[in-house]
């Protein structure tokens, strides 16, 4: 039994595929979760992570063995079995290998659905981006260089750029979307984990390119309402920043 | 065909050795060669600069502005190279009704070093030309790679400045995909595919000496795009998106007209390769019999001619916009900004299969001699790759799910994008099968096999993870893209390429290479790129993104780390270098056949014959019949009276058992 190579294959398989788990589970590599958002497109990051290394430990196993079973024993001269193939195996790993990935692609358009699906009283604030710095404009009328978000609120950005093409990323909101020279594109987050984090460019935009970030506060409802006095407030004194809008 | 190789073996013993030219300054002048081409690349570019500045002069603009000069010089100094190198020389006399040359046969084959550098219309030493000119750009390449990781190594300004820095990934990049991994395919499959079909040369010769030289042309002027005053190379990533690249300045001109010339390379030789395969095929050699190695460069051929016409559609284009402000791209002149992206994406996507296509071939190739087994589901292995070339069309805006495109379109991409993971899959176990049980050979190509299987399943899994749209918001252009096309050109291609060249390293040059550093090379490539390019998907789902001269504190760790790794990384490929170089000088002479392959090229001489076979093979079944008693892929000279009666015809139907599954 322990010496026959299916059984071995069996359980190098589920040997590396637990060890990697293991890692993959407990590493840690996904920033904090701030957004409604973002806990669902974790979750399925782990159950695809999950069986994909049972996919690489099952590839790995089957070489594995066959590198200590079946290696050339010095002067061996002979060839392998004649094995030309086996329909019935190759119908297996054609249909089993569809079924998952058809699975996998329903769910994804179906997360997809999920997270893009407008929410009721969601507020927008629009994004102009330009080389290399980021304005946001409140609802409230006024603009700002740092996006304040109220915890719990659903949120539409509107973007537009003035001059090449950005990308809006919050890495902790998951949420990402490219602001194109022509056209208005929209991203839709929920944040909801106070904190500070930051608004990083994504597309190569020029010399700045690694600079554009921009701070992002996520905080409770009293705190934004004071900020925001206080964002107005200063917008009126600096003067010549009113424009009505953005084009 | 049967006729011209008869006429060929004649020739072959009469073959004289051509003194190389002598004679007066002027005829030498005049002699097609580096010399004549240097006159005539800096003939040409003075008449483009003279062109340009009188032109202006007529339309009354200020006489010199480094913009249209360079580009006119761009477009006009390569023909210049290429005429002058004796690229067109033969059609030429034909068009304007002089004599040709009869064919001698004295632009064939490699008498000293020297012919590798003049127009040869063998397929072999064009082979050689290939691998060795992309061996070349690899290391410039590779250069670049540590220039950016050197700067990466802590945050902050390390050693170049932040336009240095941008130039430097996009001249990699370039550099890497279009002057090595696409042509060193191309080498080694223009060494390898005739002799493997049975044929003496390409279908096309002169037009694959035309290819070949076309290359260094490309490859120099993406350098050069360093020299440029002022501005530096093109910055604006291989990618060249507008409206960034549209307003970058002058050296983004390099990158436009170099993709000119390379995918007008790579094109013709897909031309090329496409007639070979369908004409050129020995007696018997149906494309049930065709190693799979050919199979996946006629695979690869027809993806170049379907998608290369549009990056270069695309490239041509933005030169309109930036030489003549065409505005095809530039909005506010009512033109589309996304449009680029998508014509560049439909040629670039199907180029990663371009781009991997050949390499799984060889991993076939190898793998079946090395582990001494017939390839396991042979038939499915070449229909998976059509599979691939057909699905390769339908997945481009698999890059676009953030760029703002009509959202409608995500879905269905991402559903073609995860099915060609199936023929993908197809080919990993049918790999796997075909070892089971096998009696394996663990040298330096089949370890490079090996390892491309365990990094290129790897690289597959993070394909997959991208395919998903919710977690593809989240990582694209993050650290996790770079770690994952890493581990498809790196794991996936290069160690292809390196198992390639390893392999047939014997066959083209008649010497071997020393196995022990062959394996110290395996070694310190695998442990090396794994050190190098796997934290980078850590970082990636951290939120580091990608093309960034300059990067968050947290991510300091792992960057440092990354970049001691790709030092060593570099350094590896010192030994590989070492190796070719010491062993194609001094090595052991190589057998014929030191693999005990079937496949036809390794039934001739090491380097092969002039014309590679003194008379045509007759095939007769399968090329991987190993394990099979009595089994024969093809008999050759003289061995016809050996061949029980009847197997001839029995080979002509494609349908014998020996390929039956």
């Amino acid at each position: 039994m322990l010496r026959n190579p299916f059984f071995q294959v069996a359980m190098w398989t589920l040997g590396i595929g637990a060890a990697l788990t293991v890692i993959v589970l407990n590493a840690g590599w996904l920033p904090a979760v701030a957004s409604d958002e973002a806990g669902k497109i974790d979750t399925f990051y782990d159950i695809l992570a999950v069986i994909s290394c049972f996919i690489f430990g099952l590839v790995s196993a089957i070489m594995i063995v066959s590198v200590i079973h079946f290696r050339r024993r010095h002067g061996d001269m002979s060839d392998g079995e004649p094995i030309h193939g086996n329909s019935r195996l190759e119908v297996l790993w054609t249909s089993i290998p569809t079924a998952l990935m058809v699975g996998a692609a329903v769910a994804g358009a179906l997360l997809l659905h999920d997270i893009e699906e407008p929410q009721a009283s969601t507020q927008t604030v629009r994004v102009q981006a330009q080389q290399f710095a980021w304005t946001f404009e409140y609802p409230q009328g006024f603009r700002a260089n740092e996006l304040h978000l109220v915890e719990g609120t659903p949120y539409y950005f509107k973007m537009n750029t003035g001059d090449v093409i950005h990308s809006f990323w919050v890495p902790e909101f998951r949420m990402k979307k490219d602001a194109v020279p022509g056209i208005t594109t929209t991203v839709r987050v929920t944040p909801t984990r106070k904190g500070k984090y930051a608004v990083v460019c994504a597309e190569l935009c020029g010399l700045g390119h690694s600079t554009m970030r921009a701070p992002v506060v996520v905080e409770d409802q009293q705190s934004f309402d004071r900020w925001a006095a206080q964002a107005r407030k200063d917008q009126s004194t600096v003067g010549g920043q009113s424009e009505p809008s953005f084009k | 065909m049967a006729d011209s190789v008869a006429v060929a073996a004649e020739t072959h013993g009469s073959q004289q050795p051509s003194s190389p030219q002598r004679g007066g300054f002027k005829a030498r002048m005049l002699a097609p060669g580096l010399l004549r081409a240097a006159w005539a690349t800096v003939a040409m570019a003075a008449f483009a600069y003279g062109l340009v500045v009188g032109l202006r002069a007529i339309q009354g603009f200020p006489l010199f502005d480094s913009a249209p000069i360079v580009t006119a010089i761009l477009l006009a100094a390569p023909m210049g190279f290429l005429v002058g190198i004796g690229g067109f020389d033969y059609w030429f006399k034909y068009m304007i009704g002089k004599p040709t040359e009869p064919e001698d046969h004295s632009g064939h084959g490699a008498r000293s070093w020297r012919d590798y550098f003049r127009v040869n219309t063998d397929h072999k030493v064009i082979g050689i030309q290939y691998t060795v000119t992309s061996i070349f750009f690899l290391l410039v390449g590779g250069a670049l790679a540590e220039l950016v990781r050197a700067e990466l190594a802590a945050p902050g300004q390390q050693i170049v400045s932040t336009d240095t820095f941008n130039g430097l990934f996009s001249v990699h990049a370039s550099l890497m995909i279009f002057l090595v991994i696409i042509p060193v395919f191309a080498g080694l499959a223009n060494y390898v595919i005739p002799l493997m079909i049975g044929a003496p040369d390409m279908a096309f010769p002169r037009l694959n000496a035309l290819s070949y030289w076309l290359l260094p042309v490309a490859g120099i002027m993406m350098m050069a795009s360093f020299l440029v005053p002022d501005s530096g190379s093109f910055s604006t990533g291989w990618t060249a998106y507008t409206p960034l690249s549209s307003n970058a300045p002058l050296g983004q001109q390099f990158f436009t007209i170099g993709v000119q010339f390379a995918g007008t390379s790579s094109i013709m030789t897909a031309l090329n390769f496409l007639v070979t395969i369908i004409t050129m095929r020995a007696p018997g050699m149906t494309f049930w019999r065709l190693p799979l190695l050919v199979w996946a460069n006629f695979t690869t051929s027809l993806l170049v001619v379907i998608a290369t016409p549009f990056v270069a559609g695309s490239q041509f284009l933005l030169l309109l916009d930036r030489a003549l402000h065409a505005n095809f791209f530039d909005v506010f002149q009512g033109g589309e900004t996304l449009q680029y992206q998508h014509i560049f994406w439909f040629y670039s996507h199907p180029a990663v299969y371009i781009m991997v296509l050949p390499g799984f071939g060889i991993v076939s190739e190898i793998i079946s001699a090395k582990s001494r087994k017939p390839i396991f589901g042979y038939r499915l292995m070449a229909l998976s790759l059509l599979a691939i070339l057909a699905l390769g069309f339908t997945v481009w805006a698999h890059h676009m799910f953030v760029s703002g495109m009509f959202s409608w379109l995500r879905v269905p991409m991402m559903i073609t994008t995860m099915l060609i993971a199936v023929p993908t899959g197809v080919k990993i176990f049918s790999w796997l099968a075909t070892l089971w049980r096998g009696v394996l050979e663990l040298s330096t190509p089949m370890l490079f096999c090996l390892g491309f299987i365990t990094m290129f399943t790897l690289g597959g899994i993070s394909g997959i993870m991208l395919a998903v749209i919710p977690i593809d918001i989240h990582v694209s252009d993050t650290y996790f893209v770079v770690a994952h096309l890493h581990y498809v050109l790196f794991g996936g291609s290069m160690f292809t390429i390196f198992a390639g060249i390893y392999y047939w390293f014997p066959k083209m040059t008649g010497r071997m290479f020393d196995e022990r550093l062959g394996k110290i090379h395996f070694w310190l490539t695998f442990i090396g790129f794994n050190a190098t390019f796997a934290p980078m998907h850590w970082v990636g789902l951290e939120g580091m993104p990608r093309r960034v001269a300059d990067y968050a504190e947290q991510f300091a760790g792992w960057n440092l780390f990354i970049s001691i790794a790709a030092f060593g990384l570099g350094l590896s490929t010192l030994v590989f270098i070492y190796n070719m170089i010491v062993s194609w000088k001094w090595g052991p002479p190589a057998p014929g056949n030191p693999w005990r392959a079937k496949t036809l090229e390794w039934q001739v001489s090491s380097p092969p014959p002039l014309f590679n076979f003194d008379e045509i093979p007759q095939v007769v079944g399968g090329p991987y019949e190993y394990g099979v008693p009595g089994a024969v892929h093809a008999v050759l000279n003289g061995e016809r009276e050996k061949v029980p009666a009847g197997a001839g015809e029995a080979g002509g139907n494609g349908h014998n058992g020996s390929a039956r599954q």
